[in-house]
């Protein structure tokens, strides 16, 4: 048996590999917190567990046979339900894919499986990625292990939630305008969006296809970073995917616990904005003071284009939305409305029917700039801005090697709170979308709670490709403290 | 003033193949006002001589050698369409048939 609940990822692994424990004993395990914990959480669409010993028992037949398991052998990671598994239904949380069982396997999930990591199942998720609590998943809501009553941020909730609760010692997810890292920071783990084009999309079901980035969800720095070294690298079916050797992102994030001498930390003025919640703001700025004293030079820099990142990230995403979700029309996949008369009403019932409020919302909005006519004066004004906010960061990594600022202004919301005004909601991604416009890499880890015990983020931003200086930074941090080391609380 | 107007909404459902109801021309009015107002502090910003980003990373299409390699099996193709025929997605009639109708019921 092993501490299931604080164990982190590589040290299971290391017992798996060197046979202190099966990675069927710790599947097993995990699967159990599974059914016992995750009906109040809601972090699972499906539990595959069948799947899941096959996996365990293929590592330990390796392990047996005297061939190496693989560098994540044992690992219990959960998956979003936007990568497609073989023979796994994968629905995006929509009830537009609902049944569909993808005859193929996302790069992601099939490294890691070749690494020897076992998945449990699909995780949770707002429709098609589109939202910033988890609300929006047709399927069910899925709750903030630190406090019930709120949510587990989005759109990749299901993964942070169930990295917190320990249903998984880690999972993937993606990020398109902060979807691993905003849920991260209201779920007290760390999450992790590296540079576009590091991690393979194929077989990640599009949402925007220019920002969408997938990545890991880890308990501490260095989990997230074995998880990314085998997640990454050059991948022939993915034309966006960057032939960059893979970093040493484990190293970097145990070379942190030397201390950052000679690092400089820029700290842009534009991040810290009156709206900004006082904890996290008090917060934050404690954990420059803890890098400053590791050894960081703290510099301030200048984003002065982030005003503009809000509008220019949902003109840009809703036009490659609503150009991706065409292809969901009841004839090849998923949901068919049961009373078509012609090919037009086919399409119109399906889509009418298979989409919720949300991804209707931002087909709607995609399909306006993206008009004859308005074209220029929205999508090309945003393309335009996009430059411009990316090479704000250039400018600024001329000055410092990492940026530091808060992950999300405020902490975990409650249910209902913010739902019914969409513009309300895209304004909780204000200090997590330019980088991925700008495609640089950026990492959200744990740097407090408030008062009344909810997580507070910081999120780390690297230049392109500079995913080890965001892991040196993290872990640097991480050393120094010990919020990674608390646990959401647990029915007994 | 509004920027857009229920009409401009069912007119923009038909371009994106979504039926709504009503009540969901009446809200998603509202709530695309809403956005569209907020996008429009976009106009302030001098975007002369900026090239457009369409990519986060400079990038050129990569080749690769024009071989055939094993596609999927059209069994496994076809076997999440909701309606098939032997080796055919099925939709419903598109082209008149014998007696001149192009609408046909796409029965279950």
């Amino acid at each position: 048996m092993i501490d299931a609940r604080g164990a982190s990822l590589v040290s299971i692994v290391d017992g798996v590999r060197s046979g202190a424990f099966s990675a069927r004993a710790v599947t097993e395990q995990f699967l159990d917190r599974v059914a016992r914990l995750d009906g109040a959480l809601g972090c699972f669409l499906k539990v595959d567990d069948t799947g899941a010993r096959r996996r365990a028992d293929a590592v330990d037949a390796a392990r047996k046979a005297g061939r190496d398991p693989g560098p994540l052998a044992g690992a219990p990671i959960g998956i979003k339900d936007i990568f497609c598994m073989r023979g796994v239904e994968t629905t995006c949380a929509s009830k537009i894919l609902r049944g569909f069982v993808p005859p193929y396997e996302s790069t992601v999930t099939a490294r890691l499986e070749a690494a020897g990591a076992v998945a449990l199942g699909k995780l949770n998720m707002d429709e098609f990625a589109m939202g910033s609590s988890t609300e929006n998943s047709s399927v069910k809501p899925t709750r903030n292990p630190w406090s019930p009553a709120h949510v587990p941020g989005g759109s990749s909730g299901g993964s942070a939630a169930a990295v917190a609760a320990s249903l998984c010692a880690g999972a993937t997810g993606t990020d398109t305008g902060g979807s691993i890292r905003q849920p991260a920071a209201l779920c007290g783990v760390v999450g992790m969006k590296p540079t576009y084009g590091r991690v393979s999309r194929y077989g990640v079901i599009a949402f925007a296809s220019s920002l969408d980035h997938p990545g890991p969800f880890g308990r501490t720095v260095e989990d997230a970073a074995a998880l990314l070294e085998v997640i990454s690298g050059l991948d022939p079916l993915d034309a966006t995917s960057i032939p960059a050797p893979v970093g040493a992102y484990r190293q970097a994030a145990r070379a942190g616990r030397e201390g950052l001498a000679g690092v400089r930390l820029g700290v842009p003025t534009e991040y810290f904005q009156p709206g900004m919640d006082a904890e996290i703001e008090a917060s934050v700025r404690a954990a420059l003071d803890e890098l400053a004293r590791a050894g960081a030079k703290i510099v301030p820099v200048s984003l002065p284009h982030t005003k503009y990142a809000i509008a220019t990230y949902y003109l840009i995403c809703t036009a490659e939305a609503s150009s991706n979700l065409a292809r969901y029309d009841g004839v090849k996949y998923g949901y068919r409305t049961a009373n078509a008369r012609s090919l037009e009403e086919l399409y119109t019932k399906t889509r009418g029917e298979g989409f919720g409020a949300e991804p209707k919302r931002r087909i709607m909005l995609g399909a306006y700039v993206l008009r004859s006519g308005y074209y220029e004066a929205y999508y090309g004004k945003a393309l335009r801005a996009r430059r411009k906010i990316a090479d704000d960061f250039s400018a600024a990594f001329a000055a410092c090697d990492a940026i530091v600022t808060p992950t999300s202004p405020v902490p975990a919301f409650k249910f209902g709170e913010r739902i019914g005004d969409p513009l309300q909601m895209y304004l909780a991604d204000i200090l997590t979308v330019a980088p991925n416009l700008a495609g640089v890499p950026a990492l959200s880890q744990p740097c407090g709670f408030t008062k009344s015990g909810l997580p507070i983020g910081l999120q780390i931003i690297g230049p392109a490709l500079g995913e080890e200086i965001c892991f040196r930074v993290g872990g640097a941090y991480e050393s120094r403290t010990d919020w990674h080391t608390r646990f959401a609380p647990e029915a007994a | 003033m509004s920027r857009i107007t229920a009409d401009e909404v069912r007119e923009l459902a038909i371009l994106a193949r979504l039926a709504l109801s009503e009540q969901e021309v009446a809200r998603m009015t509202v709530d695309l006002d809403a956005i569209l107002d907020y996008v429009d502090a976009m106009r302030e910003l001098d975007t002369t001589g900026v090239e457009p980003m369409t990519h986060a990373v400079p990038f050129d299409c990569p080749l690769r050698a024009d071989q055939t390699a094993p596609s999927l099996p059209i069994d496994e193709a076809l076997a999440n369409a909701p309606r098939r025929e032997a080796s055919f997605f099925q939709v419903p009639r598109i082209v008149p048939g014998p007696g001149g109708s192009s609408t046909v019921e796409d029965e279950s």
